[in-house]
């Protein structure tokens, strides 16, 4: 009891702001880690449908992205508004997704090119004449993985 | 008069005390470009392509669930108008026959669900109705590894999963889609 009427007297000392900067570069390092810069411009629009049954798709330089979508107000002067394809940073057709593909699987190494799937990424509006169209041409293509990218249901 | 000068500047430290706003000020720029994007979505193998028509199977009826949905994104299940809201615990039902009906599944691995759409379906209805099919897979998974070995299936070790996969197999088969209704 003594002892805290003690301590109440002495001033205390101001916290030591020394090691701010080191918890800042923490930080700092930590979303420049996890920060993917968007490396392409969206085109189209889309708004992904729900879902419940989910699988996370893990290793994100073993997935390649197509995009269907209408295309944004922007572009719709030279693309049309009918719903497009957007392969990398431009619009495509159905031909040209096999080079897309051969073209993501140089980049990875051999030994996992077996794992390579390919996100589609389709606005819930679209029909599914262009869908089937991307399938079908996925699999001429031999990339028989492909993952439906939804939202969680909430 | 140099030398000095040199002397004075050496002696000096460099001031950190702006370290940490610079820092802050790289913080707050990688802030706000992250996105910390978590692709989810529905997995799906596709069949493999082939050019030669594929032999026609004769099965019987009964173990083929059938889905049809139409240029409106209406259902037809079995020759049935139906909703979505039923479409699982239905598929279930059927995969699984606990009352051993003669027009469902004989057994769960003889089970196939074919689907088909039209090219004017919306992707919303037609992924909906892959949802609810592979909803339903995935509960009777479930089931049955609860049942056998006590927990979720996804907490099964490989062997086990394995033996669930042989037992309840996944088998949808989807039919090219009919010229309906396409923009």
């Amino acid at each position: 009891m003594g002892k805290f009427s003690q301590k109440r007297g002495k001033e205390s000392p101001a916290i030591s702001t020394a090691s701010l900067p080191d918890i800042i570069f923490m930080l700092l390092f930590f979303f420049m880690v996890v920060t993917v810069m968007r490396d392409s411009e969206r085109k189209v629009d889309v708004t992904t449908p729900n879902a419940t049954e989910l699988t996370k798709l893990e290793k994100k330089s073993l997935v390649n992205y197509i995009y269907i979508g209408r295309p944004v107000e922007k572009f719709q002067a030279i693309a049309g508004t009918k719903p497009r394809i957007q392969l990398g940073d431009k619009f495509a057709d159905i031909k040209d997704i096999p080079l897309f593909l051969e073209k993501h699987r140089v980049k990875v190494p051999e030994s996992q090119r077996g794992l390579i799937k390919t996100s589609l990424r389709i606005d819930k509006d679209v029909t599914m004449g262009i869908v089937t169209d991307v399938k079908t041409s996925l699999r001429k293509a031999g990339q028989l993985a492909v993952n439906y990218s939804a939202k969680p249901r909430v | 008069m140099a030398k000095k000068s040199i002397k004075d500047r050496m002696s000096n430290e460099v001031n950190a005390g702006s370290m940490a706003d610079i820092a802050f000020l790289l913080l707050i720029f990688f802030l706000v470009t992250t996105t910390i994007v978590e692709d989810k979505g529905v997995l799906v193998k596709l069949p493999p392509w082939s050019d030669e028509p594929p032999d026609i199977q004769q099965l019987k009826t009964r173990n083929v669930y059938s889905v049809l949905v139409n240029a409106q994104n209406q259902l037809l299940v079995r020759g049935e108008p139906a909703d979505l809201e039923t479409l699982r615990e239905n598929a279930k039902e059927f995969i699984m026959n606990p009352s051993k009906r003669a027009d469902m599944a004989e057994k769960p691995t003889k089970a196939i669900v074919s689907m088909k759409n039209d090219r004017g379906t919306k992707y919303e209805t037609y992924l909906e109705v892959y949802n609810e099919i592979k909803g339903a897979y995935n509960e009777l998974r479930n089931e049955a590894a609860n049942k056998k070995f006590g927990r979720d299936y996804e907490f099964c070790s490989r062997e086990q999963r394995k033996e669930i996969r042989n037992e309840i197999p996944l088998v949808i088969s989807e039919a090219e889609p009919t010229n309906f209704g396409e923009e």
